[in-house]
């Protein structure tokens, strides 16, 4: 006897979504609104006090925007998602949500060089202080730990570094010290990797990447996994005192396993506002439809590239933790048994002037700031994404001036290698093209 | 708030309103392995509205001391206890699934105490399907998942939580989780099973009832709540289309809109 419950393909298509309770649309509509009509006084009385569910502005909340939080909660397997207007403004509210000034978060050293600036510049201005730690450094995370610490954050996969956090016994040094762990999944999507299943307590997304998949919009989003509880220690206050903002509610007692979710949204989005507009989240509803079936593509072309780049008379180095010889090797098989991703880091011969010749001579790939396209794509971190950490942050996250960044799509694999072919050809005379 | 009850400690949600002696009182009684974070979309909305609540955490499950209690009639007997405990004559009882059972048994034992009772998913009897009950009290999560299964109609399988962003299912199972399959939701599935007493309470019980069903409820359909609704003196039937057995949930504004119709009606402020 098992559960007759839907399986992730069934659920990237229909989950969140009911077309009986929306006149029969096949499709889920775009509730292009800004707000919602109250039956009357008491209704909306209640709906502000949350004695009751529903929408009230779409800053707080929207139909269309529900369907995308409900259908990513189902994929990650989390009790409730709170999605945004992108990546960054997930973890910000996230981050926002658990600390308050004074506190302090551990974080791993490999991580989106935007994230790395939030936590190294901006989030100190708010009086909450990070310590970077090297992702493979499981016994760092431990000793970075202090009396005011809230969280371990990090990248399961780092950006652009591709070191593995080894989540499982991370998290039990978390859970230990009585503190939640958030991972940010962008990179594997839940296709690949559940981080609730291995010790995880809230996932991030940027919603924007491999999710959506078509590079059209930006969303992102914040799922919680429903276990960590607040009440069991004293180190979240805000989850479990009286809040003012609501009558003296206490999110952890009466919402339990989805009070982070309620708080995030009730204060953050309605303080903060990054809300997701309903076009977004639509678009980025179509890229999920097809999330198994893109991922796989992505994965089988990300190997074929590691075994020729790894063959290469060009590259120096190839960072993938598909490679026998990758210290990840082990921790990958186990916990990415569907496959390691579709990020390849490598290093170029000839060091920055031959990447950069590299990337200005490839023509299929594209050269932006963007990764989880459909489409192949290429960048040099150290210039880019990555450029405005000083040498110690880039030297904590392993990072050389040669490295290529690469985030293989789903075009024909023999089309990419030729395009690649030609970028080398011009990276082994980078004087002549620069000249050019 | 937590309270001692019996020498033991007791967790009960109040509402987000403090705990008023003065007001009337009604108790939220929650379903097998759950707590009582399944009320909330109801329990607030009377907190905030005249009325003092508990929407308790039974023995052994959620912030409540345990072990859980073994039977349907010692825990109808503990809810008087819990009246007795907050220094209060009088409650209304709200049940669903297993805390139907306990209110009949606690209207059926102690009728001086209990006002109206209000019954989600109610049936005078949960026999349990075999192999799930042996799941549940080996402690093994896939009881969780069979329940969810089982518990949830439409709207649990596919989405539309009445809060943008919760996952019915999802949130459900870790309620369950979270506290103990074997010791919680084992105890709680044999009890239930063992219960045999419900339409004999039934008949004994002269306060006004109300039983508010799903019509896709497959773990106490329609026909089951009918007839235990046959038996009780004084009740109604509430029947909610397209809805499973998470009513309190899957359908959290009307059921909340019937319920606010019956208890101030039947026990008003």
């Amino acid at each position: 006897m098992d559960p007759k419950t839907y399986k992730f393909d069934t659920l990237s298509l229909h989950a969140g979504y009911m077309p009986s309770k929306n006149a029969g649309s096949r499709q889920v509509p775009i509730y292009q609104t800004t707000s919602y009509m109250f039956d009357d006084v008491d209704h909306a009385a209640a709906l502000f006090n949350l004695e009751r569910g529903g929408h009230i502005y779409s800053r707080i909340s929207n139909p269309t925007v529900q369907v995308l939080e409900e259908r990513v909660a189902a994929l990650e397997g989390g009790t409730a998602a709170l999605a945004t207007a992108s990546g960054m403004s997930a973890i910000f509210l996230t981050i926002m949500t658990l600390c308050n000034a004074g506190d302090h978060v551990v974080v791993s050293s490999q991580l989106y060089g935007g994230t790395v600036n939030l936590f190294r510049l901006t989030l100190p201005k708010f009086g909450i202080k990070a310590t970077f730690v090297k992702p493979r450094d499981t016994e760092g995370f431990k000793k970075a730990i202090q009396d005011n610490t809230k969280c371990i954050y990090g990248e399961l996969v780092g950006n652009p570094g591709n070191e593995l956090m080894n989540l499982p016994e991370i998290s039990n040094i978390a859970h230990e010290a009585g503190i939640p762990v958030i991972i940010d999944s962008t990179y594997q999507t839940p296709y690949l990797f559940k981080p609730l299943e291995h010790g995880a307590d809230f996932v991030v997304h940027s919603l924007t990447k491999w999710m959506a998949g078509h590079g059209s919009s930006m969303a992102g989003i914040l799922v919680e996994g429903g276990k960590f509880d607040f009440l069991k220690t004293d180190k979240f206050p805000t989850m479990t005192e009286p809040y003012e903002g609501y009558h003296g509610l206490s999110f952890a007692e009466e919402f339990g396993p989805v009070a982070f979710t309620m708080k995030a949204r009730a204060e953050g989005m309605r303080d903060m506002g990054p809300c997701l507009s309903p076009q977004n989240a639509w678009n980025v509803l179509q890229g999920i439809e097809t999330l198994s079936v893109r991922m796989e593509k992505h994965c089988s072309n990300a190997l074929k590239m590691v075994e020729y780049l790894s063959n290469h008379e060009s590259v120096a180095w190839v960072s993938h933790a598909s490679l026998k010889d990758n210290p990840d090797y082990e921790l990958a098989k186990k916990l990415l048994p569907k496959g390691t991703g579709s990020m390849i880091a490598f290093g170029i011969k000839g060091g920055k002037e031959a990447g950069a010749a590299f990337i200005d001579n490839v023509k299929l790939a594209s050269h932006l700031a963007n990764v989880g396209d459909t489409r192949t794509l290429v960048i040099h971190p150290a210039s880019a994404t990555h450029s405005q950490m000083d040498e110690a942050t880039l030297k904590l996250a392993n990072m050389s001036h040669d490295m290529i960044r690469l985030s293989v799509g789903i075009e024909d694999i023999e089309d990419i290698i030729n395009d690649f072919e030609d970028g080398f050809r011009a990276a082994k005379k980078p004087r002549l093209v620069s000249n050019k | 708030m937590k309270f001692k009850v019996n020498n033991k400690e007791v967790f009960a949600s109040t509402g987000g309103r403090p705990f008023d002696k003065k007001k009337p009182l009604i108790i939220f009684i929650h379903g097998s392995g759950l707590s009582h974070i399944t009320w909330v979309l109801q329990t607030r909305y009377f907190a905030f509205h005249g009325y003092s609540i508990l929407a308790i955490d039974l023995p052994g499950h959620g912030y409540s001391e345990g072990p859980a209690l073994e039977s349907i009639e010692e825990q109808g007997k503990w809810i008087s206890d819990v009246i007795d405990s907050v220094e209060m004559k009088e409650a209304s009882l709200v049940g669903h699934s297993q805390g139907c059972l306990i209110v009949l048994e606690c209207a059926s034992q102690f009728p001086e105490k209990v006002k109206s009772i209000g019954l989600m998913g109610g049936a005078g009897a949960i026999p349990m399907n075999p192999e799930l009950l042996d799941l549940a009290e080996k402690g093994d999560p896939k009881a969780v998942d069979l329940m969810m299964d089982w518990a949830h109609g439409p709207a649990g399988h596919f989405g539309g939580h009445p809060v943008p962003g919760l996952h019915h299912m999802n949130l459900g199972g870790s309620i369950v989780v979270n506290g103990s399959v074997k010791n919680a939701l084992g105890v709680d599935f044999r009890a239930c099973d063992n219960y045999k007493n419900g339409f004999e309470a039934a008949k004994k019980i002269k306060c006004p009832a109300i039983n508010i069903l799903g019509d896709r409820d497959r773990m106490c359909p329609v026909k089951a709540g009918k007839k235990l609704a046959e038996n009780i003196e004084n009740s109604e039937v509430e029947i909610i289309e397209n809805c499973g057995h998470m009513i309190l949930l899957e359908e959290a504004g009307k059921s909340l809109e019937i319920l606010k119709k019956f208890i101030r009606k039947n026990h008003p402020v």
